[in-house]
């Protein structure tokens, strides 16, 4: 073979690589969606499966409740600014969010929580956040929020915020709905 | 030994003059000298920049730019010193040594390496254009981090686009060297007969066909994310801001080693030559080189320890981290062991080499240090960090340029540079860069955080003493363009090998200075 067919040769192996590894790159999206799910990270739109309830009446949690929006002609508020609840004791909560635009708009809450810590003891049961909420022009909904405390809990967190902002979905072309 | 000396200068009156001959050269070493003032002149532009920077630090408050301006200024400095100046540099140099150390006349695909050359200028374009968009430059820091990175204005778009010409530059270039490396070889070079710098570039182009797709990918969603409704990075769509993290440094880590590892290509030849012994170790130093470049794609997450990651990541990323010291503790011995007991001289390639090994090893152990998780926690975005890689960065990859300079400086031009302006150059270099640099470790640890253009005031001291330092280590290298021009203009003619310890076939089996073509008939090698 001579040097210039050898060398034609391994250009088309270089490139056949150098694109491969380009879809690598959009590869690792599912592939991290995949390790995140194994191994219980980001599991912001999916239901916590509750395997002891058993309430701790020892210690009494106070929950605050926030709600905000970005980008969304939506007022969004909950019911009860808090509760008062024990660990491993059912909480339900209902949000109120309307549009005030008169289009139809399609928002995503994402919680965030405060101290951070807290966020991986907070098993929801049932969120309006695991879906994305589609609101007709001036349409009002009501939606419910169901979770508990775990009771492992570190003991030195007595208060909890719970706070949710709803994000605008630009029409319908939307990725990772569960 | 003047073996091959064809009819060299015939070459140089054929075809076109002026700027066309630079714009349609496909000679190995026009592009290489191409690609090293390319680089020298973005160092001197990510230079400015950095100046500017240091400006800003020099008292607390707020005296010459404005925050916006500032976060721009440490975002282009890093890219432009990363994909502009040290990048192209070491490209450079591997398109001017590696067909003359393998017997090559020239690359394998030499109009492929024109292209590769001219897609920097416009990628370089794009970024300055990026400095006078509306809305103003992107200050979002080298790392193009989601979500900020979504929220910028148009500055944003001509940074993407000029990351993809740079990647597919990169990428040119590196299936040019391979391929070179590989099927370019005169009769008898076998790979372990290679010089070690053509070792060192071997590795590092497959690195760089590994990794810059990826980082293209990466900055590809972050263009889709900006304009075409995905929601790659963008929770609100289900997507994950940390995703990019770890795609970016995927990219990221192994990039560090892209810089770094033809350094140690230039020191393995540069300390043998001057220290008149072969190098130590050459097959281990070889087998490092792999080891590092192999781990280098398993502790990328090292960059990120505190995006909350689950403990055990954090414990394997960290020990794997700490492995690779390994690997780049046998270089160092092999560097050290090399120098053992040599005829040793100290002219200035050899004293940027020193100054390499040095200041390249107290980056290293900086290195380890943040590499333990729950210390790295503490110094994460710290001035400790900028320590950290400006010591492997600066005193790592820009040394050993500058000894590689140096040192093949009378190959190329077959003219001798000022040896007592280069030592002047070396030591306000070393002096500058270290009262530029060390103090941040102090910062750094007493806890100022980077890109952030005010400071407490307890800072001010060592904030001071680094300004100095920055801008001294800046000036300096004003004197080193005048030594290169200086050579060149005026220099002494160069001896045939003007230093006594180089022995590979550049040095022994090529006229100095080098002639147009390289090797028009393979050299035999024994």
């Amino acid at each position: 073979m001579s040097t210039a067919s050898g060398n034609a040769l391994l250009l088309r192996k270089l490139v056949v690589i150098a694109v491969a590894m380009f879809g690598f790159g959009f590869a690792l999206v599912p592939i991290y969606k995949k390790i995140c799910e194994t191994a219980g990270i980001y599991d912001l739109q999916k239901a916590d499966r509750l395997v002891n309830t058993q309430v701790d009446t020892s210690r009494t949690l106070t929950i605050q409740f926030d709600a905000n929006t970005r980008d969304l002609p939506w007022t969004f508020r909950p019911l009860q600014k808090s509760v008062q609840a024990h660990p491993g004791e059912m909480v339900h909560i209902v949000y109120e969010v309307t549009n005030t635009a008169a289009v139809d708009k399609l928002g995503q809450a994402i919680p965030s929580y405060g101290p951070q810590i807290a966020g991986q003891y907070v098993k929801k049961v049932e969120c309006f956040c695991f879906a994305r909420q589609e609101l007709r022009g001036n349409e009002t909904r009501q939606m419910p929020l169901q979770f508990v405390v775990d009771p492992q809990l570190p003991r030195d967190v007595s208060v909890i915020t719970l706070s949710y902002t709803f994000f605008e979905l630009p029409g319908g072309k939307t990725r990772g709905e569960s | 030994m003047e073996a091959v000396h064809g009819h060299d200068h015939a070459h140089d009156h054929h075809g076109p003059t002026g700027i066309m001959k630079y714009l349609t050269t496909t000679n190995h070493k026009d592009i290489g000298s191409m690609y090293l003032w390319f680089s020298f002149s973005m160092f001197l532009l990510g230079g400015a920049m950095a100046l500017v920077i240091r400006a800003e630090l020099f008292q607390p408050g707020l005296q010459i730019v404005n925050p916006e301006f500032f976060n721009a200024m440490t975002t282009y400095h890093g890219l432009i010193m990363v994909f502009g100046a040290i990048m192209p540099a070491f490209v450079g140099f591997a398109n001017w040594l590696i067909p003359m150390q393998i017997g090559a006349p020239d690359m394998a695909f030499p109009r492929m390496n024109n292209w590769s050359f001219w897609l920097l200028p416009p990628a370089a374009l794009l970024l300055i254009l990026a400095q006078f968009t509306p809305g103003g430059p992107a200050g979002v820091g080298w790392t193009l981090y989601p979500p900020l990175t979504i929220q910028q204005g148009m500055s944003m778009d001509l940074t993407i686009f000029a990351v993809h010409i740079l990647g597919m530059s990169s990428i040119m270039g590196s299936i040019n060297i391979i391929t070179t490396v590989l099927n370019m070889r005169a009769p008898g070079m076998t790979l372990m007969k290679m010089p070690l710098f053509c070792w060192t570039w071997l590795i590092t182009a497959y690195l760089l066909i590994a990794v810059m797709p990826v980082l293209a990918g990466a900055v590809t969603m972050l263009l889709t994310d900006r304009h075409f409704d995905t929601h790659f990075f963008n929770p609100a769509g289900g997507g994950d801001p940390v995703l990019f993290q770890h795609i970016f440094w995927f990219f990221g880590h192994p990039e560090v080693y892209i810089i770094a590892i033809p350094a140690f290509g230039v020191i393995s030849q540069v300390i043998p030559a001057f220290a008149r012994k072969p190098l130590f170790g050459y097959s281990s130093m070889v087998y490092a080189t792999a080891s590092i470049a192999i781990l280098s794609f398993l502790v990328w997450a090292h960059h990120m320890y505190t995006v909350g990651m689950p403990v055990q990541a954090q414990l394997y990323f960290m020990f794997a981290t700490m492995l690779i010291a390994v690997p780049t503790g046998v270089k160092v011995f092999n560097w050290v062991a090399t120098m053992w007991k040599g005829s040793m001289t100290f002219e200035t390639p050899m004293l940027f080499a020193i100054g390499f090994l040095f200041l390249f090893t107290i980056g290293g152990f900086t290195g380890l240090v943040l590499a333990i998780t729950p210390v790295d926690v503490q110094l994460h975005d710290t001035y400790y960090v900028v320590a950290h890689f400006h010591y492997v960065m600066v005193a790592g990859a820009l040394f050993s340029a500058f000894a590689g300079i140096y040192f093949w400086l009378p190959k190329w031009i077959g003219k001798m540079y000022d040896e007592g302006l280069g030592k002047l150059h070396f030591w306000l270099s070393f002096i500058f860069f270290n009262l530029a640099f060390f103090v941040q470790h102090f910062l750094g640890l007493a806890g100022m955080p980077r890109r952030i253009p005010d400071y407490s005031l307890q800072f001010t001291d060592f904030n001071m003493v680094s300004t100095i330092g920055a801008f001294g280590f800046g000036l300096s290298q004003l004197l080193f363009l005048y030594i290169i021009l200086k050579a060149i203009r005026s220099g002494e003619k160069a001896p045939q090998r003007p230093w006594e310890g180089a022995d590979s076939i550049e040095w022994t089996m090529l006229p100095t200075p080098a002639p147009y073509h390289s090797f028009e008939k393979p050299p035999v090698i024994r």
